[in-house]
């Protein structure tokens, strides 16, 4: 196993060739192929959308990469987001209702779901890291819990009547412009008929991507990171270099159910409601990602600016589709075969992969 | 690695006999308890109609578990039942109303939709099937690509709709009875007595739905397969260890491959079945997630993730108890989503159980 | 002379089995000490619960005559217990430096307050030690995955001396090893060893362990059966008593 001698030719040719940069090169070929083909995609309109849609999936990316990292799977993120989306909106109409300003209702509702938000990861943490229950089980079971807890708080409906700030929040973007008028920032100013509103870089995508920057940079530098790739790698020999394995799965679960929950308390303020189902769709989307950012489930690889081209790939392939005037269950049929593929590449290039850190 | 052998011989040596009874079979234990207490709280649960009804709404989740429990004791996972089975009704019933509309004998058209459905889903469990021992995909995302792609190819069939306008006969095969007793009056065999209308209809006693002897049959002869077989026997070999497997002069792809071939027919034939049940073509819903439930029965039934463990009979229990807990909960008006949370914390209780008494299994 | 390292009544069960039977045992600093015995006498189990992987479930252990209790890896390694595993204990998935340095990394501070891993400062120190054993690995960059065995090894017993160990326990050492790489670690074991630092040393190659030890414990199904100088002893009776006594008999 150690040597694998592989016959270069052809298409194993082509991998190697490849290697771990394929995504990258795959990334910026949809890109192509959908400006040409689609001519509203690279506008500054069609980005802005795929930025809009990006926080789900790249903070959902981001736990799962920590996951998988160590060998492990958290099912429970999608619905984690959606239970935190439905405590944080119930949390700000309580404090509202209470008379509250707007202002402090959503922030201490923001404070107090973010902490409620990690309980299911440490839930978890203790389940797989104390009680060695497979990771499959245990984040499934806690699928079940939050979302029956968070269907029973909403009462099978989705939670409203959010303040209006909330909207503003969720769907402002960092500069907004009206040419040659105003100038304002995280806010949409409220415009006149006729005229034209620019924004640049909505502010959900920034939040999400300050989590990407800060959480690659962990991973990457920092002993927190190496000792999460060391678990992945032999968990005897992490457990024998004297690291405190146990604890450290327990963060890790902690850190996903707060991605997720920071996932939920953004679909909240972009959508002005919570909804228990928010995350389901992108459970699946969020390990593709990390699968074809080159993690293997067996522990021990992945890299969450890899995981970012993967959320892209899909994001990029989903909002072409529906540009071209797709059902979007295209991109599911879609997303299967670039999953496998990149998988396949992955086992005929591992020299390359893996040589070199 | 040792541990479990090692702790085999302490443990049966200790404890009393009756507890590890208990803990051997406690999701049957914890079933009758659950259906002692439903009987109290359940509004019409303690009936014959009502454990009908639940086997009958259980025959999808049964196949599925059958399949997942052998793919789970060679070792590995398939993600892709629920959609295989989304995949399989909806194709099935589109061919069975194309070809309706073009006047085909309804037996005709029904059984070469089902017949091409399941053929479909056999090649795509080929397909998944040498992706993980050809190519050394795990099998958990072999089968999640696979799944995303039948779940698509489901959708953009159906374009997101049920597929109607079946031929006849489909629900009354699905959702007939072996035995119908008006009492006093009229006993028949498969159909209604003739002449029973409206208000008779309810005193009409219906015995053995014809989707409990189908799938006590095909549980059966998996059963048989599994236990009484040398293809059973090498499933165990493999899931225990694949080296050991391979040593020991197994084709270990080729047992996968089938393995995987089978767990798509099974989910295939969920699908089909599904059609006969609710009369149209149903394509899966990612919020239903079948297969979680499935591996959630199969675990609950004694079945290690690990590989090596697992029996049909207990993944049948695993399934029932499911059934019965979601069955018992609505009849004693209990808010739905409680079934959830309850399903959640059984299968924690299955492993913390399964791993404090690990040679009992 | 104060013992380094003195265990008493050493016992571990799993379940029903007796891996290890009130075993006793001691070494003085500068000593090597062979541990011998069949597969499955619980040589492993023994020096495991030494180097804190296993807790014993009676005995007690002396560390430069206080007693300690090791309780966890770190705490091992914390008072100078290195060990060398018979599976090595790599992170096949990191590089050679990281795996040096592996539970134990070499941080830098960036911008006064951030912690980050100094890559520069692993890399180097184990280029060192590395070299100070004469050990040729192309890259330290490369990952462990891509070594052949005897490099894997070569890293692994780096590690353990690169921390100033007190005692070194090793397991197995040489059994992946080519002839001239045994013949080096056995070199390492002696250099080490006139540093002061006590050895223990499991091997199933008696000519090994008659070549660097001063000692030998023996061990059988769990129990010591005995124990010997090595010039009071030689090949032939550590045989026998590895095999058991009653084959000497006949
Ligand atoms: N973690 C464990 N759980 C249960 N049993 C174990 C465990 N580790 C070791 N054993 C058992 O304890 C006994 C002693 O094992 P040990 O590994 O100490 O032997 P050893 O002397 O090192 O043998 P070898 O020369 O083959 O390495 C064996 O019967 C083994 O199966
Ligand atoms: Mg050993």
């Amino acid at each position: 196993m150690d040597n694998i001698t592989i016959k270069k030719n052809g298409l194993h040719e082509l991998f190697l060739q490849l290697g771990n940069k394929w995504i990258f090169f795959f990334l910026l070929l949809e890109v192509i192929i959908f400006s040409i083909i689609s001519p509203g995609f690279f506008s500054l309109n069609g980005i802005q959308t795929i930025l809009n849609n990006s926080p789900s999936i790249l903070l959902l990316g981001l736990a799962e990469t920590f996951v998988i990292i160590t060998g492990g799977i958290d099912l429970s993120v999608g619905f984690v987001m959606g239970f935190s989306s439905v405590v944080s909106a119930k949390l700000i109409v309580t404090f509202v209702g209470l008379g509250m300003n707007d202002a402090l209702s959503i922030i201490i509702g923001i404070v107090i779901t973010i902490c409620i938000g990690i309980i299911p990861g440490f839930l978890n943490g203790i389940l797989i890291g104390r009680y060695k229950v497979p990771a499959l089980i245990a984040t499934f079971s806690m699928l079940g819990i939050t979302h029956g807890i968070s269907e029973l708080l909403i009462e099978g409906s989705a939670a409203k009547n959010l303040p209006a700030l909330a909207g503003k929040i969720g769907n402002g973007s960092l500069i907004n412009m009206v040419p040659g008028k105003t100038v304002s920032f995280f806010i949409s100013p409220t415009i006149q008929r006729g005229e034209h509103l620019i924004e640049i870089l909505p502010n959900m995508f920034v939040i999400a991507f300050i989590f990407v920057i800060f959480f690659a940079f962990i991973l990457k530098s920092t002993k927190f990171g190496q000792h999460t790739y060391a678990i992945g790698g032999n968990i005897d020999a992490a457990i024998r270099a004297g690291i405190d394995v146990k604890n450290h799965i327990i963060k890790i679960y902690m850190l996903s159910s707060l991605f997720a929950t920071i996932a939920g308390i953004i679909y909240m303020l972009r959508f002005v409601t919570g909804k228990a189902d928010s995350g389901v769709m992108f459970l699946l989307d969020s390990i593709v990602a990390v699968v074809i950012g080159g993690a293997s489930f067996y522990g021990g690889f992945g890299s969450v600016w890899k995981t970012v081209i993967g959320c892209f790939i899909i994001l990029v392939l989903e909002n072409g589709l529906r540009m071209l005037g797709f059902p979007t269950f295209y991109k599911l049929v879609l997303v299967g075969v670039i999953l496998i593929f990149a998988v396949l590449v992955d086992q005929f290039s591992p020299e390359l992969l893996h040589k070199e850190d | 690695m040792n541990t479990n052998k090692n702790l085999a011989l302490n443990v049966t040596q200790n404890p009393s006999k009756l507890f590890s009874l208990l803990a051997k079979n406690w999701a049957l234990f914890f079933l009758l308890i659950l259906i002692l207490i439903f009987s109290f709280t359940g509004k019409r649960f303690f009936q014959l109609a009502n454990f009908q009804n639940i086997i009958h709404l259980s025959t999808t989740s049964l196949l599925l578990a059958a399949a997942e429990t052998f793919v789970i004791i060679t070792g590995g996972i398939d993600l892709s039942v629920g959609f295989m089975m989304g995949l399989s009704s909806v194709l099935s019933a589109t061919i069975m109303q194309k070809m309706h509309a073009v006047n085909f004998l309804p037996a005709l058209s029904i059984s070469i939709g089902s017949i091409i459905a399941l053929i479909v889903c056999i090649i795509a469990g080929l397909i998944s099937g040498i992706m993980i021992t050809k190519y050394r995909v795990p099998s958990f995302i072999a089968t999640l690509g696979m799944g995303g792609i039948a779940s698509g190819i489901a959708l953009i069939m159906s374009e997101g709709f049920p597929v109607t306008f079946l031929p006849p006969y489909l629900t009354d095969i699905g959702n007939g009875y072996l035995i119908y007793i008006f009492p006093g009056k009229a006993i028949s065999f498969f159909n209604k007595p003739e002449g029973i209308t409206g208000k008779e209809l309810k005193e009409l006693i219906r015995i053995i739905p014809n989707s409990f002897i189908f799938i006590v049959i095909v549980l059966f002869i998996l059963w048989h397969i599994l236990k009484n077989t040398k293809f059973g026997q090498h499933t165990y070999a493999i899931g225990g260890s694949m080296v050991a497997a391979v040593r020991a002069g197994i084709n270990t792809n080729r047992h996968l491959i089938i393995i995987y071939v089978l767990s798509s027919f099974l989910a295939g034939l969920a699908g089909v079945f599904n059609v006969f049940q609710t009369g149209i073509g149903n394509y899966t819903q990612f919020s239903s997630m079948y297969e979680l439930l499935a591996i959630a029965s199969v675990v609950i039934g004694g079945a290690s993730l690990f590989g090596g463990k697992g029996r049909i009979i207990g993944s049948v229990i695993g399934v029932i108890l499911i059934s019965v807990i979601e069955n018992g909960l609505q009849l004693s008006g209990v808010d739905p989503f409680y079934r959830f949370i309850a399903v959640g914390l059984i299968l924690i209780a299955a492993i913390i159980i399964d791993q404090s008494f690990p040679d009992l299994f | 002379m104060e013992y380094l390292l003195e265990v008493k009544n050493l016992t571990k069960r799993f379940g029903g089995l007796v891996a290890v039977n009130k075993v006793s045992m001691e070494i003085k600093e500068g000593e090597v000490v062979g541990l011998l015995g069949d597969n499955g006498a619980g040589k492993s189990t023994l020096i495991k619960m030494i180097s804190g992987v296993h807790r014993p479930d009676e005995g007690q252990i002396f560390f430069k005559g206080k007693e300690v209790k090791i309780d966890s890896t770190r705490k091992a390694l914390s008072i100078g217990i290195e060990t060398l595993y018979q599976d090595l204990s790599l992170a096949e998935n990191l590089n050679v430096y990281s795996n040096i340095f592996l539970g134990r990394e070499k941080l830098k501070k960036i911008l006064k307050f951030i912690n980050v891993l100094d890559h520069d400062y692993m890399h180097k120190e184990s280029k060192k030690v590395l070299d100070r054993l004469e050990i040729e690995i192309p890259s330290l960059r490369n990952r462990i995955r891509v070594l052949s065995g005897g490099q894997r090894q070569a890293v692994a017993i780096s590690r353990s001396i690169y921390w100033d160990a007190k005692l070194l326990i090793m397991d197995e050492p040489t059994a992946a090893l080519g002839v001239a790489e045994q013949k080096k670690v056995l070199e390492l074991v002696l250099k080490l060893k006139s540093q002061g630092i006590g050895i223990i040393i499991i091997s199933h190659q008696l000519y090994d362990v008659f070549s660097v030890a001063d000692r030998l414990v023996i061990m059988r199904r769990g129990e010591k059966v005995g124990e010997r100088n090595i010039k009071e002893t030689n090949p032939d009776e550590v045989v026998s008593l590895i095999v058991g006594a009653e084959k000497v008999k006949q």
